[in-house]
């Protein structure tokens, strides 16, 4: 590396030197205990601070979670729920049919759960669709990549609070969308009370604000398919549409297998975006299972934990075939 | 071909721009205006006044009245250009409205007052990035206060995550001990089941140990993130293992391997991991929102989500208080974002 400035050697030494007296007081303190507990209690020592942060507040809690799931009450304390068996879940159950939430004693449960697969199945396709023609597009020869790339990614630096409000003062009824569209000739749109442009909106924003990352990763698949491919296949006839088909496509298979897993992954658990978008309404219209749960738990006057937790129990069952396939995804990638 | 056109399509090389090029950009840009639009509106509204906020259909720039200061006259005037009824037009103060009739004054001529019927008058508004909303806003909502603690519960979280990660992912990958595949396959397994899932036990657990309502209940219980620890194992196991052999032969201890060796080569992956854990905490809400029910232990995004309930649609404030809510880490990602956004390209996902 060049160095242009006097100054930077001066806080490279200075950076070295910290480092180097931290490596020197801590090792003397770590070194003596790697003699109390020889080299072979070494690796434990190392596992440990994170094993324990891990064990207690991660393991122990996903533990606890079976235990709530099949006892009843309202007490917020394990040791004083009575054991239910499977109440919990044969309240979820209880319906004439789940195809019906109306039908069910937990009819917001099976409303959610409707939701969630509606949801799941349009965001992960638009997501899915639009990263990989944005990325297709950054990973052609064009100018200010870099520029167009970052403004791609920004959204996904927001919080979900932030983008609520970003797209919920837009989208109001006297918002900047129905102004434009009122500047055009046509009446203004109900987009945040009626129950299906809401479901709209609230995919089209998720999107929005996530699909820079999988367009990130799209494209490193893209850059890794090596460039003399193209050349040759090029020398052979086979240019644009034959040469994607044949060759990108296939190529970039294995990323896009994980990027549709990560993304369905991530959709299931939809929850703070909505929250502070539309808070689940109007009416029911954008509940999801984990605001249901969150709900369940957290804000309604008689807090179900039972049921709450097994409901997440049956969502936590999803996710672990979802992250299972995404470890085989992953496995593919690599061989 | 048109030789604008032509002048204008032309590239490096002498080739011209083909079909291709032209919807490429134009994909492009329309990416720009939807990605980054909002933003930019959010931003440009933040300066209008309430009753510019009201208005419909919304115009793009913040317009303010002009006004005049008055000699006799305590507050600034707003100005207005008037039709008189000769049909000739005067710019005019207003000093009261009565019905609908406003009562004007000339500036100059403070003392002769001109009654005039207010559909006979425009205002005379300007462009202004005035910093009220935020003064304002600022006064009720705890600006400093959210802001420390974001940033507290960030870097200290952060530090945690990269500390204990890096030294799970360190013992993971480097040593053969009883239990390792255990902790590995356990950890990996809960990689995806998110916190939103087991909120009641967690809550519990926090409770108990007596982490609720302090900032430590932010940082300690999210730091041991199994991502960190598996994006790190993976990194460390490309890097040879001969090196820690001859460091031992001339006597190293495994944690000064571990903090000389180890972790220098593993720059690259920290650096993601970096990256990310700046993400998370910052913008992390529903776990904030759980563990701290006192205001003064609000992050960002919770006083936020709070000004906005509490206030019920005075959009004025609440835009202001959210472009301040986004802008450090705004900042943060123009300054860095080559790196960011290749560092999550090239290590974030493998």
């Amino acid at each position: 590396m060049k160095k242009t400035f006097k100054t930077r050697g001066f806080f490279e030494r200075s950076a070295k030197w910290i480092t180097n007296s931290i490596v020197s007081v801590t090792d003397l303190v770590f070194g003596s205990l790697q003699k109390l507990i020889g080299v072979k209690g070494m690796p434990y020592f190392f596992v440990m601070p994170n094993l324990l942060i891990f064990g207690i507040f991660i393991l122990y809690p996903v533990l606890l979670n079976f235990v709530y799931a099949f006892t009843g009450g309202t007490s917020f304390f394990p040791d004083q729920r009575p054991f239910v068996g499977t109440a919990n879940f044969d309240r979820l159950f209880a319906c004439d049919s789940i195809l019906q939430p109306n039908t069910c004693t937990e009819d917001l449960f099976w409303r959610s759960v409707h939701n969630t697969i509606f949801f799941v199945i349009f965001q992960v396709s638009l997501m899915v669709l639009f990263s990989l023609i944005t990325a297709i597009v950054l990973n052609r020869k064009i100018k200010f990549r870099g520029f167009f790339r970052s403004v791609f990614f920004y959204p996904c630096l927001l919080s979900p609070i932030v983008v609520a409000l970003i797209w919920k003062w837009i989208l109001q009824d006297n918002g900047l969308l129905n102004g434009i569209i009122t500047s055009l000739g046509y009446s203004r749109f109900p987009f945040l009370v009626n129950a299906t442009w809401a479901r709209f909106w609230v995919i089209i924003v998720s999107v929005w604000a996530s699909m820079g990352f999988y367009t990130l990763i799209i494209l490193a698949g893209l850059q890794s398919i090596p460039a003399d491919l193209y050349e040759a296949a090029s020398m052979d006839g086979a240019n644009g549409w034959k040469a994607f088909t044949k060759i990108t496509f296939p190529l970039l298979m294995p990323t896009m297998l994980v990027v549709i897993v990560l993304s369905l992954i991530r959709a299931v658990q939809v929850f703070e975006i909505t929250y502070a978008f539309t808070g689940g309404g109007p009416g029911t219209a954008t509940l999801y299972l984990v605001q249901f749960i969150y709900n369940y738990g957290f804000s309604s006057p008689n807090k179900q934990y039972g049921v709450a937790a097994a409901a997440s129990l049956l969502m936590a069952g999803v996710l672990v075939v979802l992250t299972l396939s995404q470890l085989a995804a992953r496995r593919e990638e690599t061989y | 071909m048109n030789p604008i056109l032509e002048f204008l399509t032309r590239k490096k090389g002498h080739k011209r721009l083909g079909l291709s090029d032209v919807l490429s950009y134009i994909y492009l840009l329309l990416g720009v205006v939807i990605m980054f639009g909002p933003v930019l509106w959010l931003l440009l509204s933040s300066f209008k006044t309430p009753l510019e906020i009201a208005k419909f259909p919304p115009r793009l720039f913040p317009y303010r009245q002009e006004t005049v200061a008055v000699e006799g006259y305590e507050e600034e005037l707003p100005l207005f250009i008037t039709t008189l009824e000769d049909g000739s037009t005067r710019e005019l103060a207003q000093v009261r409205r009565v019905g609908l009739v406003a009562q004007m004054i000339d500036p100059l001529d403070p003392e002769t007052i001109i009654k005039v019927p207010i559909d006979q008058r425009e205002p005379i508004e300007k462009i202004s990035f005035d910093l009220e909303n935020y003064i304002t806003g600022a006064s009720r909502f705890n600006f400093g206060r959210y802001l420390f603690n974001s940033v507290v519960v960030t870097i200290a979280a952060t530090l945690l995550t990269l500390l204990i990660n890096s030294m799970a992912a360190f013992a993971l990958s480097k040593y053969k001990f009883k239990g390792r595949q255990t902790i590995f396959l356990t950890m990996i397994s809960t990689l995806m089941v998110p916190i939103s899932v087991v909120l009641v036990p967690i809550f519990l657990v926090v409770t108990r140990v007596g982490l609720n309502n302090s900032l430590l209940g932010i940082i300690i219980p999210v730091a041991a993130t199994p991502t960190g620890v598996f994006l790190l194992r993976q990194y460390m196991l490309t890097i040879p293992n001969e090196l820690m052999d001859s460091a031992r032969i001339d006597g190293a201890s495994e944690w000064r391997i571990f903090s000389q060796i180890i972790l220098p080569l593993s720059k690259p992956a920290l650096a993601t991991l970096t990256i990310f854990s700046i993400m998370w905490r910052w913008n992390d809400f529903l776990w904030p929102l759980i563990v701290n029910s006192h205001s003064e232990l609000f992050t960002l995004q919770v006083g936020l989500a709070s000004f906005q309930g509490e206030l019920n649609i005075q959009w004025n404030l609440i835009l202001a208080m959210t472009v301040l809510t986004l802008l450090p880490i705004t900042i943060v990602f123009a300054f860095l974002q080559r790196y960011i956004t290749t560092g999550i390209a090239t290590t974030g996902l493998k």
